[in-house]
């Protein structure tokens, strides 16, 4: 069973029509990069996944399950799908360490010190264990991103949504988030990436979507995707970013 | 005409009898300020909150309560809980009460209810001013509306509105000199007797007041001195 299926999602803003009929299969470990111009509906979308956005027709499946079922617990989904935003999002009033244990501690009762172990081991993986006692305005951008990680990390999630997660970064700290991230693609994690970070997807991705106007306008492996697109549309962003 | 000159006794008002009843009103004072202050913390948070809900009743709820409490007199309210709360409420209530500190009741609700109308609209407005993908990060990884309030939301929320919320706090024990018209011994209330007996009425409102200007000076400090010690600045 896919770990997520999206059949005929629909979107709107008001009478602004955001997602038209979109369809996709995610496996379990599988990669996904999605992009498009701003305003093509790709933010949009993977927030619909964890029901940051409500969709009004068609369906999003996790484990099987329709997402926007009466008797779906919202809070455990998105304990179930963590999600990485572009401004970091960190609690400023609280400690790097926590940041990551909030929602073990409250959402999973996970004992102190066991969440606290769990904690310092997952910023030692996304390499800041020493910044563990700092507050997130002492931290750079790219520090702070990689604790945004770690954090939804800690809910041991099924799977990441990454949205736009370098787009705020200064160049010379895009790379260290990026290493997280493949990091966590190899080691099996599912995961649904906005980003154009093309390198990335190059690198890691098993499936490249590229999206503009709320439709689905090309989908391929990395190697088709850049080296051979089919639609003209496609061929025209990829020469603007690339 | 003879004129008589008033002589100033000082002594007379702070010891013995007088001064024991200066010292029991100032008690009081502060155990009625600090019961309403905490009460009406809990009162004002929760009236926030109900108002940023997305639950239609809780919200007219909140918007009548912020509106009813905090555009009628206080002293109205005073005499209302202590006058008109008998015709309402059960008579086992009642009876109740009046075992208990009937006017040391009516005071707290009154001054709690009508302050927290106050506070709840600076919660309100300390809740504007956090960012709101504040509220969304902290939905995302799990935390329910609740948790998420309590948690992330308010306590960065307090941090802002703690100058204004010190002016309330203010307020609050100043106000409560009102409660001696229902009877509550409070250092006004204490003051006047002390007044009547003794028709030293300079002396002790003198020291009345200054014992108020005390307090507040205190309450103020102390807060402002927490607040840049012990609590971190956020920036966003």
């Amino acid at each position: 069973m896919p770990v997520i299926e999206v059949n005929k999602l629909n979107k709107w803003y008001g009478d602004f029509h955001v997602l038209k009929d979109i369809n996709q299969t995610v496996e379990k470990g599988e990669v996904l990069v999605i992009c498009g111009p701003s305003g093509s509906g790709k933010s949009t979308f993977i927030r619909c996944v964890n029901r940051l956005e409500e969709y009004q027709k068609g369906e999003v499946l996790f484990n099987g399950q329709d997402i926007q079922a009466k008797s779906v617990n919202v809070n455990q989904l998105r304990a179930d799908i963590g999600i990485v935003f572009q401004q970091f999002n960190l609690y400023p009033h609280l400690t790097v360490l926590k940041n990551i244990t909030l929602a073990p501690l409250k959402v999973k009762k996970t004992p102190r010190n066991q969440a606290e172990e769990n904690g310092l081991a997952l910023l030692e993986r996304v390499g800041i264990h020493d910044q563990a006692h700092k507050y997130p305005a002492e931290l750079s951008g790219g520090q702070q991103q990689r604790v945004a990680i770690a954090r939804a990390l800690a809910m041991r999630p099924q799977v990441m949504l990454f949205d736009e997660p370098t787009s705020a970064l200064d160049p010379e700290m895009i790379n260290e988030v990026l290493n997280v991230m493949k990091d966590l693609a190899r080691e099996g994690m599912t995961m649904l990436c906005v980003t154009h970070e093309m390198g990335f997807a190059r690198e890691v991705a098993d499936r490249v979507i590229f999206m503009d106007s709320g439709i689905i306008v090309e989908e391929a492996p990395p190697d088709v995707f850049f080296n051979n697109p089919k639609h003209d549309r496609t061929k025209a962003f990829l020469k603007e970013i690339l | 005409m003879t004129e008589v000159k008033y002589t100033f006794d000082w002594n007379l008002v702070l010891t013995g009898q007088y001064g024991d009843w200066m010292l029991q009103g100032l008690l009081l004072t502060l155990k009625i300020s600090a019961v309403s202050i905490v009460l009406a913390m809990l009162m004002g948070t929760i009236v926030a909150v109900f108002r940023l809900s997305k639950v239609r009743p809780l919200i007219w709820f909140s918007a009548g309560y912020t509106e009813f409490f905090r555009n009628t007199p206080l002293l109205v309210q005073i005499f209302f809980w202590y006058f008109g709360s008998e015709a309402v409420l059960p008579k086992a209530v009642n009876t109740w009460l009046y075992k208990q500190d009937f006017e040391f009741a009516a005071g707290c609700i009154a001054l709690t209810v009508y302050t927290s109308a106050f506070i709840a609209e600076e919660i309100r407005s300390g809740i504007f001013a956090i960012p709101k993908n504040q509220l969304e990060a902290s939905r995302a990884v799990g935390l329910s509306f609740i948790q998420s309030y309590r948690y992330v939301i308010l306590p960065q929320a307090f941090r802002i509105i703690i100058p204004p919320l010190i002016s309330q706090f203010l307020n609050l024990i100043k106000n409560s000199s009102l409660v001696m018209t229902i009877g509550v011994a409070d250092l006004t209330y204490m003051a006047r007797q002390v007044e009547s007996y003794t028709f030293h009425g300079f002396e002790s409102f003198t020291v009345a007041t200054l014992i108020y200007l005390a307090i507040s000076l205190v309450v103020s400090f102390t807060i402002t001195m927490y607040n840049k010690h012990f609590l971190r600045q956020i920036t966003y």
